[in-house]
């Protein structure tokens, strides 16, 4: 580790502060309907949206119906998204002529986009078509963030009502979102990353004679528009199958710090805008001070073990000097490797610009665990404020308990339903994770598609199933997902952890918006002081780690003690 | 004293023997299943003593192991029973004393109960209906609960309150209702029967004591349902860890696994969680208060506001005399000696107070009142009292009857009385003239007495959070005085009991939980609105049905108090939940390492309590999981305690205590029951 290692991540934290600040204010004014600077330029479009659709802006839906809305929007964009990826073949703007796909890999990648997970069993380039790059997986890249943040809202505007009978109307908060918040920052992103040097062609690809005269053929397309929503809906779905490590998609330091940066940014500002909707700025401050505290710790931990280097390398006569480099660009270095390794998998976005394969035992249990506890810290876009929401139900529950009252959080009262809802949506995790990854070991069919055997084939496939779970998308790629087994288990438990989550969530939601906001006073302890900060971050490590201690234990901790006393597997 | 609950040891014998025969009768698995945590345990239990006969006819060298495990399993069960049984074993001897007095009791009751007449049949008590009615004589018990329709009787109701004074029941008014299984002294009554046996106050009273009727109150409910989760969670890690060993080339043995489920279901809350609400409500019954739901005592550790009446509650109900004021020319003592003779015969507490303040302030020593002296007593008519005195004529009353006395009006009367008046009539107290002879001598400030703690414990209340709200008839210059003096945050001056209705729903509609207490059947309806009503024994019958809680004791100020049961009840609850889910990180450090450190002895480096063997690890930790529910069966029974210190400094200290405690904890115990298990070759 050195200072100018760790002066890098501070420079793009502060960078994402900075701007998460007033991007909160903003949301946080399309997301209640309040005219905003774009506001005469977008509203006629977002009229227009409303016309053509028949939906009246002006009406709210129960949580009941705003979930029924949010299901059957992706049903449909499911279904859309499954039929152009089988009609590719015979649908335009496919320069490379690639035929149909597979449909267990269909199922898989259209499950992956819905859920704002961007799981790729396929490398884009070698694939799918422009077409259904531009019209299938970057649209959903916009609307599945959207979703994640309108979702999100709903319970935010749970906390803030009183005694309300609507959550707000799932399709506005989808147009606003993707139009206010999403396509702007997309359009001045992606010319960002222009001048940073990724390109942006509707041509397929061009060949090139190399220096020992081999031709060679590099593809191209329309990388940067699709490379900046990648990061700012935390999607990750490459467009190259090397994704973020590639040249193309994230060419130099700068692109880097533009990618990192955009992959935080909206997560951040919406924990922000939920204090700014309840009233209470300290509110959101004390949830991203937890988030913070948990990114900044896994990173550390990270960038400690990275650049201490793999001591069988080091006795292979590798300089231990520049730490383990195996599986990093040289053009990252060891800190922003870190930085965005624990960022891709603290928010769901699951871009890599290194391959997390590669990374030393303890190094990789980073962002095995960010995945195994949901993406949370600070999370997707909406996904990460409503799961680390739960989370402090839980917390406020049980801490409200031993102050002698019945919990209360925002004013509102934690009980049984929403105890409940809480722990049936928290279930889904251990059940979707363990029991996959345990049916998979189990299987020949699961082991046939391991990379690596012993303690790091387990942590590849515990890895993968957490990261579809957590709507993540990124992966330890040693395991082929390619396969029959990996392709539908893989699709089920993206939407487990996607739908299985929220539905009760916003259950929840409508719960507690019905309630009653009771006002503070001395015998409610205060959930925005350090407290109860340390409660949160107390509570998500306790509750993560008692799920997960056996797993990691057979994974990445015995592989950190076998490389140190020096035996492979 | 009959029935009075008398404060038992915590391990009083006479309740620990039956317990422990009841923790055996519990084993019933129709009885468990109410219990998840537990039922899951029992299962399991049941499963290892299965492999345990397997290991044994078998031969395979596990058996002593697994033997082990399955007993201390067993244990595990018992030791959760056995809690709950010692919570209920303490209610138990008082409720059969109670019965008693239920069951051999006889009544007369009239043939028409319409127009009663003079005929009268012998029934048993358990034979009345509503509507019924009887007649009670001096040395009966009441055969029911009931309103006096005729008569005046003094009645003992020891058994019911332990409070041996008797009191006086009548027809009429706020004094109307009798309780079954209390005694008529003296006179006779008529009694109209309001509850049919069974549902009378004596056998709601038996049920709670007994924990019979107890139900699960609201967040036991919404924390049985955490628990439940977890449990499920723990399971799937279990289940799931077998497939992930055999990955690992390790093959689990069920018991191992089952061993560390045990170990990670949250077992000690579980355990323990009917007993802390048990012991709950026994708290309150030994603090002589009857609450008739669970809920009503969660309630109340979640009360916002509270409606105290003024007199009684916060001043001591009386008037006292604080300060005579003399008009020009008269000396202080003058009048002191003049009010002291004048009041010399009136023995109200108020007449008694000037005596006295007259004797301390002025050390005037009271006379005997000489025989020919003629006392004028007071009449609401004339609103004066006095002596007349061979050459004094002595009186002391309201103010406009004394001047007019005088021949004076307020206009016309000396100005240093006029403002001396308007002081003390500002200041919420009652001034009461004084005259001699016609001539007035001056005034003497009758104060309403503010309790000397009370405002202590208003501060203690803000402190909690709680809001406190006077309610008081007086106008509301007087009532701001008291309330200042009192240093209650709000009060309600002038209140009819339409505008205490009122108040409490406001309150509600803010989103606060209020609670009050009254004895009046004007109070019933906000008895009843209130989220908890706490009706005083003493009250209407009314009264006592509207509200959630009957104090024995007719003490208002035990709202207080009742406050502090129900946040102690919630505080046990999410504590010993903090500290059972804090354990299971040792108990994490002391099996996986064991499970594992075959195939990869590296991870021996997780053993940090360095365990002596794998198999005394894993049986150290179930021995540790069984011990800790007993180890805080005594906390679980007193409850956590509650310190009015702000709900933050509360927080920090429990999860000090009970979260890192939690950790820490179990790395010791563990590791000293491994010492002892590996001294003892036990594995």
């Amino acid at each position: 580790m050195t200072l100018v290692g760790w002066l890098q991540i501070a420079i793009v934290l502060a960078l994402v502060l900075a701007a998460a600040v007033p991007l909160s204010a903003f949301i946080d004014k399309v997301m209640s309907g309040k005219r905003t600077r774009l506001s005469p330029l977008l509203l006629p479009v977002e009229r227009g949206f409303y016309r053509l659709a028949g939906v009246d802006e002006a009406r709210e839906q129960s949580a009941y119906h705003y979930t029924i809305a949010m299901i059957a929007f992706s049903i449909v964009g499911f279904l859309s998204l499954y039929a152009l990826q089988r009609l590719q073949g015979v649908l335009p703007l496919n320069p490379q002529g690639f035929s149909a796909v597979d449909p267990a890999l269909a199922f898989n990648t259209s499950t992956s986009f819905i859920t704002n997970t961007n799981w790729q069993n396929y490398g884009g380039e070698t694939t799918m078509s422009h077409l259904v790059q531009m019209l299938g997986l970057t649209v959903h890249n916009f609307v599945s963030a959207a979703t994640g943040l309108a979702m999100a809202y709903a319970l935010v505007r749970a906390f803030a009502r009183s005694s309300a009978t609507t959550v707000g109307n799932f399709w506005v908060d989808l147009t606003r979102c993707t139009l206010y918040v999403l396509l702007p920052i997309s359009i001045i992103g992606a010319f960002a990353l222009l001048f940073a040097g990724v390109p942006q062609t509707l041509a397929g690809s061009v060949d090139a004679t190399t220096l020992e005269g081999a031709k060679q053929t590099i593809s191209l397309g329309p990388v940067a528009s699709q490379e900046i929503i990648k990061e700012l809906g935390t999607n990750g779905g490459g467009f190259f199958n090397a994704n973020s490590a590639h040249p193309f998609e994230n060419p130099n330091a700068w692109s880097d710090i533009v990618e990192t940066w955009a992959l935080l940014v909206i997560p951040v500002a919406s924990v922000l805008a939920f204090g700014r909707a309840v009233g209470d700025l300290r509110q959101g401050r004390a949830i991203l001070i937890a988030m913070a505290i948990l990114l900044v710790a896994g990173i550390a931990v990270l960038y400690w073990a990275e650049a201490a280097g793999n001591p069988l390398l080091t006795a292979l006569g590798v300089d231990p000097s520049q730490g383990n480099m195996e599986g990093k660009e040289v053009r990252f270095g060891q800190s922003l490797t870190a930085l965005f390794a624990a960022g891709t998998t603290g928010t769901s976005t699951g871009a890599v610009n290194a391959m997390h394969d590669s990374l030393t035992p303890l190094g990789g249990l980073v962002p095995m665990f960010n995945l195994l506890a949901g993406c949370i810290w600070p999370g997707g876009v909406g996904a990460g404020l409503y799961g680390f929401l739960v989370v402090a139900i839980l917390a406020v529950f049980i801490a409200g308990l031993m102050v002698g009252r019945t919990p209360e959080y925002l004013g509102k009262k934690i009980e049984a339903r929403e105890v409940k809802l809480a722990m049936f949506a928290v279930l889904i995790y251990p059940l979707a994770v363990l029991g996959f990854s345990a049916a998979s070991v189990l299987l020949q069919t699961g082991l046939d598609s391991l990379g690596n055997s012993g303690p790091h084939g387990l942590s590849e496939i515990i890895y993968a199933y957490a990261s579809q779970n957590a709507n993540n998308g990124s992966a330890f790629a040693g395991l082929n997902g390619n396969t029959l087994w990996y392709n539908t288990t893989g699709g089920i438990v993206m939407l487990l952890g996607r739908f299985a989550y929220v539905v009760p969530v916003l259950a929840i939601a409508g719960s507690l918006a019905g309630k009653k906001k009771a006002p503070p006073s001395a015998g409610t302890f205060p959930t925005t002081g350090p407290l109860f900060v340390g409660l949160l971050i107390g509570v998500v490590v306790i509750l993560y780690l008692l799920q997960y201690f056996p797993a990691l234990a057979l994974g990445p901790v015995v592989e950190h003690y076998l490389m140190l006393a020096g035996k492979t597997f | 004293m009959a029935a009075k609950v008398k404060a038992r040891g915590l391990f009083d014998p006479a309740i620990l023997g039956p317990a422990a025969i009841s923790a055996f009768r519990k084993l019933d698995p129709r009885v468990l299943a109410r219990n998840p945590v537990i039922f899951v345990t029992e299962i399991v239990s049941a499963a290892v003593t299965g492999f345990f006969i397997r290991d044994l006819v078998v031969g395979n060298g596990v058996a002593l192991f697994s033997g082990q495990i399955a007993a201390w399993l067993w244990f595990t069960v018992l030791f959760a029973n056995f809690a709950e049984a010692v919570a209920e074993g303490r209610g138990k001897a008082q409720a059969d004393a109670l019965r008693k007095t239920r069951s051999d009791t006889r009544a007369r009751r009239f043939v028409d109960p319409k127009a009663l007449g003079d005929m009268l049949e012998g029934v048993n008590a358990l034979d009345l209906r509503v509507g019924d009615v009887v007649l009670v004589e001096a040395g009966e018990i009441i055969p029911g609960d009931g309103e006096v329709i005729e008569g005046v009787a003094s009645v003992n109701e020891s058994a019911i309150t332990g409070e041996s004074a008797p009191v006086i029941r009548e027809a009429g008014g706020d004094r109307s209702a009798v309780t079954g299984g209390t005694t008529v002294l003296s006179d006779k009554i008529k009694v109209r029967i309001t509850a049919a046996p069974g549902s009378t106050f004596l056998d709601r009273m038996i049920a709670l004591v007994e924990g019979a009727e107890r139900q699960k109150t609201p967040n036991e409910i919404a924390l049985s349902i955490l628990l439940s989760g977890l449990t499920i969670i723990f399971l799937i890690v279990c289940v799931t860890l077998w497939p992930i060993g055999v990955y690992s080339k390790t093959t689990l043995s069920a018991t191992v696994l089952i061993a560390l489920l045990v170990c990670l279901i949250p077992t000690t809350i579980g355990g323990l969680l009917s007993a802390i609400g048990i012991a709950g409500m026994d708290r309150l019954i030994r603090f002589n208060v009857i609450a008739t739901s669970g809920r009503a005592v969660e309630a109340a550790g979640d009360v916002d506001t509270l409606l105290l009446d003024k007199t009684g509650t916060i001043t001591f109900g009386n008037r006292m005399a604080d300060e005579f004021t003399p008009v020009a020319g008269v000396a202080d003592r003058t009048l002191a000696e003049a009010v002291m003779l004048a009041s010399l015969a009136d023995e109200t507490p108020e007449g008694r107070s000037i005596v006295a303040l007259a004797k301390t302030r002025y050390s005037l020593n009271p006379p005997d009142l000489p025989p020919e002296a003629k006392v004028v007593p007071f009449s609401a008519h004339t609103r004066i009292s006095g002596v007349d005195l061979p050459g004094r004529s002595l009186r002391k009353g309201a103010v406009d009857a004394i001047l007019a006395d005088a021949k004076m009006t307020r206009e016309t009367a000396p100005p240093e009385f006029r403002q001396a008046v308007d002081r003390i009539s500002r200041a919420g107290g009652t001034p009461l003239a004084v005259s001699q002879n016609g001539r007035l001598l001056g005034v003497v400030h009758l104060k309403d007495i503010v309790k000397p703690d009370i405002r202590q414990r208003f501060a203690e209340l803000r402190a909690m959070g709680i809001k406190t709200v006077m309610v008081t008839g007086d106008n509301p210059l007087t009532a701001a005085a008291i309330a200042s003096e009192a240093g209650v945050d709000d009060f309600l001056a002038q209140a009819t009991p339409e505008d205490k209705l009122a108040y409490i729903r406001k309150e509600q509609q803010g989103g606060r939980l209020i609670a009050m207490c009254g004895d009046g059947t004007n109070d019933a309806p906000a008895l009843a609105q209130a989220d908890v009503g706490v009706a005083m024994q003493t009250g209407t019958q009314a009264a006592r049905e509207a509200g959630n809680m009957v104090d024995l004791d007719s003490d208002p100020t035990k709202l207080i108090e009742i406050v502090g049961i129900g946040k102690q009840l919630l505080m046990t609850r999410g504590s010993l939940t903090t500290f059972s889910i804090a354990n299971d990180v040792a108990k994490y450090f002391a099996i996986i390492p064991a499970l594992f450190v075959a195939t990869y002895p590296e991870l021996g480096a997780l053993n940090v309590m360095r365990l002596a063997s794998p198999q005394s690890a894993i049986l150290s930790a179930v021995i540790f999981n069984a011990l800790i529910i007993i180890a805080l069966i005594p906390l679980a029974l007193k409850g956590v305690a509650y310190r009015p210190i702000g709900a933050a400094a509360l927080l920090r200290r429990n999860l000090l205590v009970y979260g890192l405690g939690g950790i820490v904890a179990p790395f010791i115990g563990i590791w000293l029951i491994d010492l002892l298990v590996s001294a003892l070759h036990l594995a």
